[in-house]
């Protein structure tokens, strides 16, 4: 299927035991980047030359039998709002057009310290705004399972990098669904960590109390294993969690037996949100539900009622955090800065108005609205109470279930300019975004094909930190399809 | 709570633009103004709900009071930041005059 079907485990024993040289490894991978990126457009750029250069320093410190690492030359892909010192970062945004940061994001470090080669920086939608990729300022990502349609988003370019065979591994961010979307539009493996597991160091700010960088893969394995790699507590994030983060790669095969699995009732029957999803997606859905049930776990209905408000709460508190976030953007320290203008006011009013798109200065401006004297209560302050109420819904959940389970998107990978109003687009996270509310893990697993035989992603859930279950759940899933031939 | 029935002018999303450091055609006041309008129309489903005497989150991870040690660990990063800078001078970011006339 892909052009690269190696996994990133299956390269990392290879370079490690010196069987294969990461050299070697990362010829294939550039070749299919050089063959298919004109086509593709994943990649704000491609680092062909120091993803050589890295892959020689790996091989040279196998040579002198260093422990290169878990991910020793295996090539990764990070979306381009992850500072990367001295290499390009733009958020796909004209207002950070070629400016290079001068430190790196702790999971650039993680990753490049566990042994794995940087490609490239993916595209987005701008700022991490959207989920289709058509909001890029770079113009757009195509689904490598057929051009004609969006890859989903706002990590669309790390889906498409790891669906076209570009590279095994990426990350993207999750603020409302960003990387489980894109994941199951792209028939990919895509988790959401738990809030503050990883640390956002060097991740450019979106909404900060929503916002959680996680793994894109093949398989639900290579998930868990740079998971394990990026997890764990940073001084540099005063966001991210003081304990120390368990390995979940033990628990790959620990199966579904007596576990108790809850579909969401409202995200899979019927309802203001199930009425918009595909058939197609419900009965994979309901599907995966079997198979886990085949495997020993015991299935049933759960209601989680006010997730059916999680898009208004969602949509009022990401867009004043971003508001309050993106008001750095002033032409003074950084990137774009319009000239001429008479005054400092006037230079940070020219330079934000040139540089950012129309998706960016709508969630600003109705963060601003939000927050602004008279509608602070109203909107902002009444979101924050309907997310503590999501919060106590999904915890009475987990009272009677282990993990939950709903389709990752509504509809499979859908034509460009199919989404033009707004608020048809912020549908496509009614499902993936109650997790970001509160902060709960995720993962987006490839369950069967859909509307024109696309992919779709089934979505299993866990309470703060219970990233073992997601991957236990998945790795069931994921060996029910291989083992029914879907 | 919820009470904003009114809803969205022109005129407040012009002012919005303006607390928010942004400058619009006369075209865009437009488009945002009915697209803001229906995002905001649609959150209005929650005035149905009862919110009395639930605690707001803030953030989903209880922590507080996160502080390091107040040292120097990289001093050669404010020469790299500066470098990043659309213009710079003296070792300070160099703006425009601040004061004087509007824009």
């Amino acid at each position: 299927m892909t052009a690269n079907p190696q996994t990133a485990l299956e390269i990392a024993a290879d370079v490690r035991s010196g069987s294969r040289l990461a050299a070697a490894v990362i010829e294939p991978y550039l070749a299919e980047i050089a063959q298919r990126e004109g086509e593709i457009h994943a990649f704000n750029e491609v680092l062909a030359d120091g993803a050589r250069l890295e892959a020689a320093a790996v091989d040279r410190r196998v040579a002198a039998g260093e422990d290169v690492g878990p991910l020793a030359g295996v090539p990764i892909a990070l979306k381009d709002n992850m500072c990367t010192r001295g290499i390009p970062t733009t958020c796909s945004s004209k207002i950070l057009e070629g400016w290079k940061p001068p430190y790196d994001a702790t999971v650039v470090q993680r990753v490049a310290e566990a042994g794995a080669i940087l490609v490239g920086k993916t595209n987005l939608d701008e700022f991490a705004m959207g989920s289709s990729t058509e909001n890029s300022a770079f113009g757009p990502t195509k689904n490598p399972l057929d051009t004609s349609l969006v890859p989903g988003g706002s990590s669309g370019g790390s889906a498409a990098a790891v669906a076209a065979g570009f590279a095994p591994l990426a990350l993207g961010s999750d603020t409302g669904g960003s990387v489980r979307q894109p994941a199951a539009l792209c028939g990919v493996v895509g988790l959401k960590p738990t809030y503050g597991a990883v640390s956002r160091y060097g991740l450019i700010a979106f909404a900060s109390s929503l916002d959680q960088i996680g793994p894109f893969t093949n398989t639900v394995a290579d998930a868990a294993a740079l998971f394990d790699v990026i997890a764990g507590h940073d001084e540099k994030d005063s966001t991210s969690i003081p304990e120390a983060i368990a390995p979940i790669t033990p628990h790959l095969e620990d199966g579904a037996g007596g576990l108790r699995v809850g579909v969401i009732s409202e995200l899979t029957g019927s309802g203001p949100l199930a009425d918009g999803f595909e058939p197609e997606v419900l009965a994979q859905t309901q599907a995966a539900a079997e198979a886990l049930a085949a495997a020993g776990a015991t299935v049933s209905e759960v209601s989680v009622p006010s997730t059916i408000y999680g898009l208004s709460a969602y949509y009022i508190i990401g867009p004043a955090e971003a508001s309050s976030n993106l008001a750095r953007y002033d032409g003074v320290r950084y990137g774009l800065r319009v000239e001429g203008a008479a005054n400092t006011k006037g230079m940070m009013i020219q330079s934000r108005t040139a540089g950012f798109g129309a998706e960016v200065k709508r969630r600003i401006m109705l963060g601003t609205y939000a927050l602004s004297a008279g509608y602070y209560d109203a909107f902002y302050g009444k979101a924050q109470r309907v997310r503590t109420l999501i919060i106590n819904d999904f915890n009475r959940a987990y009272e009677d279930f282990d993990v939950l389970l709903s389709p990752t998107s509504p509809c499979v990978a859908f034509p460009f300019g199919a989404k033009d109003d707004p608020l048809t687009m912020y549908l496509n996270d009614v499902a993936t975004l109650p997790s970001n509310l509160a902060g709960h893990p995720a993962i987006s697993v490839p369950f069967g094909s859909g509307r024109n035989g696309l992919p779709v992603g089934v979505q299993v859930l866990a309470p703060m930190l219970g990233e073992r279950r997601l991957i236990q759940v998945a790795a069931v899933l994921e060996a029910s399809q291989n083992g029914a031939g879907q | 709570m919820f009470g904003v029935s009114e809803s969205l002018s022109r005129d407040d999303v012009a002012k919005v633009a303006d607390l928010a450091m942004l400058t619009l055609t006369e075209e865009e006041l437009d488009t945002f103004t009915g697209q803001l309008a229906a995002v905001l129309e649609h959150a209005k489903d929650v005035e149905a709900l009862d919110v009395d005497g639930v605690a707001p989150t803030h953030h989903p991870y209880p922590l507080s009071n996160v502080f390091r040690a107040d040292e120097v660990d990289d001093p050669q990063v404010g020469d790299e930041a500066l470098a990043a800078a659309p213009a710079a001078e003296d070792h300070q970011f160099r703006v425009p005059p601040a004061l004087g006339e509007e824009p």
